[in-house]
């Protein structure tokens, strides 16, 4: 499929299983070493692709202005969700109850999260109801919590938010702020069982225009395709990955260590890598709370949230997650930058360094990169 | 307590040794494999008698490592078709069984399916009402159709009185002699890995019906009354009954049979172990004598399982590999000539150039009956690269940074040097090139609880020393030595649906056979 610029009549795209495969790929990277294994959620697309046919995927301008827009995502614990496959049938409930609450039909559906599971999920749901899926997101990758999105930001409603489990079961959450949507939705979730089909963010085709990321589907299969296409070619991945995402490489060499815990129901942990080739003599520090966060080199950061920071297998540059790194890999890190609102004072606030509990305020991956050396205050 | 026998049948070979009951080496056989494997067993295992002058009334025990279940797989031949019962509708119905199965597989193994109501949550409560009625249905309804049935409850692996349920149904259908696999048996959590597996298990249980008459059949043709054995990926030993009812459990016993023989022949519990074969090099991890687990999702004939299985990196790197010049330098395999080396190695008059003609044309190794015409730049080239090569995969396997002892075995080893970068010392012990055989022969017997017990009134400890208690006990009734049993395994699941903090406790003892 096609990203990029285009006028509303230009050649509307499809979701097709190889589309698909991309898309599960790529999202790997932008899930910067978290936001759940997209492999459950590929099973489940291709399943839905293959019972409805392709997904139509729009940009929001194609969309009339007061059209709703309806994010759906898929909320839980990562145990839970590699065992207790959903049904299915949640997506059309928690989708059904917020158009019935609002007394208007979405046309069209959204990620809430281009990162990892929740690339494909809104796949599933939107082969399953026969709606397009926005070419968009609200995090250009990966984020532990409802609020950290670009809806959020710009001021929209996380509510009426829907959410409904495997067994028939349906909460439908009308909160006074987004903070406890996020608190609300976890307590539910954890009650049916550990695992929720959620819909959320509830917009108009308008608001949708000034709040949503656009671009981010394709983009995600944009990457997934150029990393496959490098593969099948015998071409340098990392090179067609740095091209697509106008990432840089960061650092390479050998993890020597990893340290994990797991607190407040986040798996945190640092995984140290010691240089090889061009950075033999330096170490970097590659901190993550269920995703990477800051990449620290000889103790000066060097790529921080929000920007994305992905681990990579150096021989087959297949991303690592946070639970399969381990020591004696050889790995790359590539830090790709974000999307433009998270670099805004607001944006920070919410996903910037200091918002994790960091000392140090946020630096654009392409300045740290400019001046040639490591940033020091 | 009398002499013992281990076989394995490897990728190109059958190997044997005969060991006495203080587990020296008496003989050694090799023999490539035949076509229908047992006329390879039945002759290396006369060979080892012959050699060492025993009789076959002294050997009590023989042990079997093969890669006949693997191999099956591998190349879709005589499975089995399986009916499919998932319990826990309406979930899971978003990903059908078998969704990613390489077609062709598929075609030879799937019956038809049903998703079921039962199953529980994450903490043991029912997700929906088991229905008898409706089970028996699909039951019946499966039954013309399949030779063997999968059963796979959601979250069985914390509570699994669902799969039972249904076992017994099936059984009430089709009688005691179907195949019924279960998956709270089989795998741990991951409900579509744990399925995959459950429904190879089945599928194969035919094939290691054969495996195991043909094995009995082969050795008492040569008059070898004894138990009989076949080694699982876990270093331990099944009988021929258990492993009739979980043949999946002998994938990845060559690996795994290769770095146990290697820790008896080096005496080490800690070492990492090389096994060099005609194509490529195989390095593993041993851990208080046993493989170091991998972590991450395992792939059969291209189906994802979780199972426990050795860690391995595998490189194409063994004495058949193909060494190449080049502008820059010189490159070696992956591809090798594999069993065709006696004719296509130069050292044997063949034409390419393998890295047995390196190692030979250095002084390093006797193999074949011609001095290769190598250079001998070339030559120091290509065995540069092959030990920078085998330094990377031996440095990718450690868990830390410090030396730690290599262990070389298999036939392939001559190629390693008596040195190597991370390496505190490269050994290579007496009988290296049958280390497979050893492992099988030298493999310990097992004892397994898995049980529910309540926390109330008791601390933690004093329940984990109960069962680990238990599991040693059943690892002595199974023929273990009470002085060398140890426990291998423990593993914890809070089942919160219970009252009385309940857990689950799987423990796992072994130790080596008793009466040395």
């Amino acid at each position: 499929m096609r990203g990029g610029a285009g006028g509303p009549d230009s050649p509307r795209t499809l979701l097709d299983p190889d589309a698909i495969e991309d898309l599960a790929l790529g999202a790997t990277i932008l899930g910067t070493g978290g936001g759940g294994d997209p492999y459950l959620g590929k099973l489940m697309a291709l399943q839905a692709v293959a019972e409805r046919g392709p997904v139509r995927v729009l940009r929001v301008e194609d969309l009339p202005d007061d059209g709703l827009v309806l994010p759906v995502a898929m909320m839980g614990a990562p145990t839970v969700l590699v065992e207790k496959v959903p049904s299915g049938k949640e997506i059309e409930t928690v989708v059904r109850t917020v158009e019935r609450r609002l007394g208007r039909p979405a046309v069209a559906l959204m990620s809430a999260e281009a990162g990892g599971l929740n690339s494909t999920i809104p796949v599933v749901a939107a082969a399953q109801l026969s709606l397009p899926l926005l070419d968009a997101d609200g995090m250009g990758r990966a984020f532990p919590e409802i609020p950290m999105c670009s809806m959020s930001l710009a001021g929209v409603s996380a509510t009426p938010r829907a959410g409904a489990d495997d067994k028939g079961n349906l909460v439908l959450l009308e909160t006074v702020d987004n903070v406890w949507t996020e608190r609300l939705s976890r307590t539910a979730t954890v009650e049916m069982g550990g695992s929720s089909i959620i819909a959320l963010y509830p917009m108009s085709a308008e608001e949708a225009r000034h709040s949503v990321i656009p671009g981010t589907m394709s983009r995600a299969i944009e990457i997934g395709r150029a990393l496959r296409r490098s593969r099948q070619e015998g071409r340098d991945a990392f090179s067609a990955l740095l091209d697509v995402t106008r990432g840089r490489r960061v650092f390479q060499g050998k993890v020597i260590d990893v340290l994990r815990r797991t607190t407040g129901g986040f798996a945190r942990g640092v995984a140290t890598i010691d240089g090889l080739g061009g950075d033999a003599g330096s170490v970097l520090r590659v901190e993550f709370q269920n995703e990477h966060l800051v990449a620290l080199r000889d103790g000066v950061p060097v790529a921080t949230v929000p920007d994305l920071i992905t681990v990579l297998d150096s021989d087959s540059c297949a991303p690592i997650t946070t639970e399969g790194i381990r020591y004696g890999q050889r790995v790359t890190v590539v830090a790709i930058p974000c999307a433009p609102v998270w670099r805004s004072e607001a944006g920070l606030r919410v996903v910037g360094p200091r918002a994790f509990g960091y000392d140090f305020d946020y630096r654009p991956v392409e300045e740290v990169e400019a001046d040639g050396a490591p940033h020091r205050d | 307590m009398g002499h013992r026998i281990g076989i394995d049948v490897g990728g190109t070979n059958t190997d044997a040794v005969l060991l006495d009951e203080r587990d020296r080496v008496l003989a050694k056989a090799k023999t490539p494999n035949s076509d229908d494997v047992m006329t390879g067993i039945a002759e290396v295992a006369r060979k080892v008698l012959a050699d060492a002058a025993v009789d076959a009334s002294q050997v009590t025990h023989v042990m079997l490592g093969t890669t006949q279940v693997t191999n099956a797989i591998i190349e879709r031949r005589g499975l089995s078709r399986v009916g499919i019962l998932r319990l826990g509708a309406p979930a899971t119905a978003a990903i059908r069984p078998l969704a990613a199965w390489p077609e062709d597989l598929r075609a030879r193994v799937e019956g038809p399916s049903a998703l079921l109501p039962g199953g529980v949550e994450y903490d043991g409560r029912p997700i929906s009402k088991f229905d008898a009625e409706r089970t028996r249905d699909a039951v019946r309804r499966m039954a013309e159709e399949v030779e063997a049935f999968a059963v796979t409850g959601v979250f069985s692996p914390v509570r699994h009185d669902d799969e039972e349920r249904v076992a017994e149904i099936i059984r009430e259908e089709c009688g005691d002699a179907v195949v019924v696999s279960l998956s709270n048996e089989i795998g741990s959590i991951g409900l579509l890995e744990r399925e995959n597996a459950t429904v190879l298990n089945a599928a194969v249980t035919r094939v290691a019906r054969r495996v195991s008459k043909a094995f009995e059949e082969a050795l008492s043709g040569l008059g070898i009354r004894a138990s009989l054995y076949l080694s699982q990926n876990d270093g331990t030993l099944m009988s021929l009954e258990y492993a009739m009812r979980y043949p999946i459990l002998t994938i990845a016993c060559g690996p795994t049979n290769s770095i146990r023989g290697a820790a008896y022949l080096s005496g080490l519990a800690e070492a990492i172990v090389v096994d060099v074969g005609g194509t490529s090099m195989d390095v593993g991890v041993l851990m208080n004598g046993f493989p170091r687990e991998s972590a991450v999702a395992v792939e059969i004939g291209g189906v994802r399982t979780n199972f426990r299985m050795p860690d391995l990196v595998s490189i194409g790197l063994g004495g058949g590999s193909v060494v190449r010049e080049t502008d820059g330098g010189v490159t070696i395999g992956p591809d090798s000539v594999g069993s065709h080396i006696v004719r296509e190695a130069r050292c044997f008059g063949g034409r390419t150039l393998t890295m047995s003609d390196v190692a030979v044309a250095l002084g390093l190794a006797r193999i074949g009956n011609v001095v290769p015409d190598v250079d001998a730049g070339l030559a120091e080239r290509a065995y540069a690269r092959a030990v920078r090569m085998a330094e990377e995969a031996i440095d990718r396997v450690k868990t830390s940074a410090g030396l730690m002892p290599v262990v070389a075995v298999g036939g392939g080893s001559v190629l390693l040097p008596e040195r190597l970068a991370g390496a505190s010392t490269v050994l290579k012990p007496e009988h290296y090139e049958v280390a497979n055989a050893i492992g099988a022969a030298i493999a310990q017997v097992s004892g397994t609880v898995d049980r529910i017990f309540s926390t109330d009134n008791r601390t933690r400890d004093s329940v984990l020393e109960e069962a680990r208690q238990m599991a040693l006990d059943e690892a002595v009734r199974a023929g273990a030595d009470p002085e060398a049993v140890e426990v291998i395994e423990v593993e914890e699941v809070p089942l919160a649906y219970l009252p009385g903090n309940a857990v689950r406790v799987k423990v796992k003892a072994a130790g080596r056979l008793k009466g040395y």
